[in-house]
């Protein structure tokens, strides 16, 4: 059996049926994330001392983690509009560059997360530390699933562009708006874990 | 990527932290309204997202003014 509306748009709706289900999905998202702000501000305001973010992490490495996710986006929207221009070769590119990205990111990652376990800093030592772990280790694993994700849609999923494009197509803009998210929700936690 | 450089630019400046808060909110603010209006292409968006979108914000704001409202409630139930 066909899978509908994966191409065609559905009247009622205006659209394809995956992209009112990630935008569904991403609302969810939006309150997990959510929850977990609201328990960073419930910690702070609670607590009597508060301790700068730079007391304990690493802006300059963060820096490059904010700079690296927000190319990462740029080559995403890059990889989508190839295919829009029927360019499969830049798409792989691009995607490629995508996903390097992503790498680069949980590599800067893990050497902040070692370097913090080195000094004993463990999320059961404070709130501070255990609310930064809890936020920036639940936005590593979407990462790693965003490189599964945008990994399989490069390599073994690509087949699906020769035989129907524009469904591959609209795949790559539903990957796209997951990625986006997931750059969106880092350049919320920058600012509030680490310079605050 | 300019906007990251002004956030770590005030960031550096040690401001008075009400002021740091918000200043560090308002280019978050700037930053994610344009990824997701140019990068998630909302700018150009069928009318259902938006609405779904709408009430995201709404219960995503409610989220964020629980621990304002509990704290709230204790004051007032102390007063009486």
């Amino acid at each position: 059996m066909e899978i509908p509306y994966t191409i065609e748009t559905r009247h009622d709706t205006g659209l394809y049926n995956a992209k009112l289900g990630i935008w569904l999905f991403l609302a969810s998202e939006v309150m997990l994330f959510g929850g977990l702000f609201a328990s960073y501000i419930l910690l702070r305001t609670g607590a009597s001392e508060w301790p700068h973010g730079s007391t304990y992490l690493n802006i300059p490495l963060a820096t490059l983690n904010t700079v690296v996710l927000i190319a990462s986006s740029v080559t995403m929207v890059m990889s989508w509009a190839s295919l829009m221009m029927n360019e499969f070769k830049k798409f792989k590119i691009y995607m490629g560059i995508t996903i390097l990205c992503g790498f680069l990111f949980l590599i800067v990652k893990y050497f902040e997360y070692s370097a913090k376990f080195e000094h004993g800093y463990f999320p059961s030592n404070n709130t501070f530390l255990a609310i930064y772990f809890t936020l920036t280790g639940l936005h590593g694993l979407h990462v790693i699933g965003g490189i599964v994700v945008n990994s399989y849609f490069w390599g073994a999923g690509s087949k699906m562009w020769f035989f129907q494009p524009k469904r591959f197509t609209n795949r790559i803009e539903i990957a796209g708006l997951y990625w986006h998210f997931v750059d969106l929700v880092w350049i919320f936690l920058f600012p509030v874990l680490y310079l605050l | 990527m300019v906007l990251t450089v002004i956030t770590v630019a005030i960031a550096s400046f040690h401001l008075p932290i009400a002021i740091a808060v918000t200043l560090a909110l308002i280019v978050a603010g700037v930053k994610g309204t344009m990824v997701a209006s140019y990068f998630m292409h909302l700018i150009s968006e069928k009318k259902t997202i938006l609405i779904i979108l709408a009430f995201t914000i709404f219960f995503f704001l409610g989220l964020l003014f629980l621990p304002t409202l509990t704290e709230i409630d204790s004051i007032s139930r102390n007063v009486s």
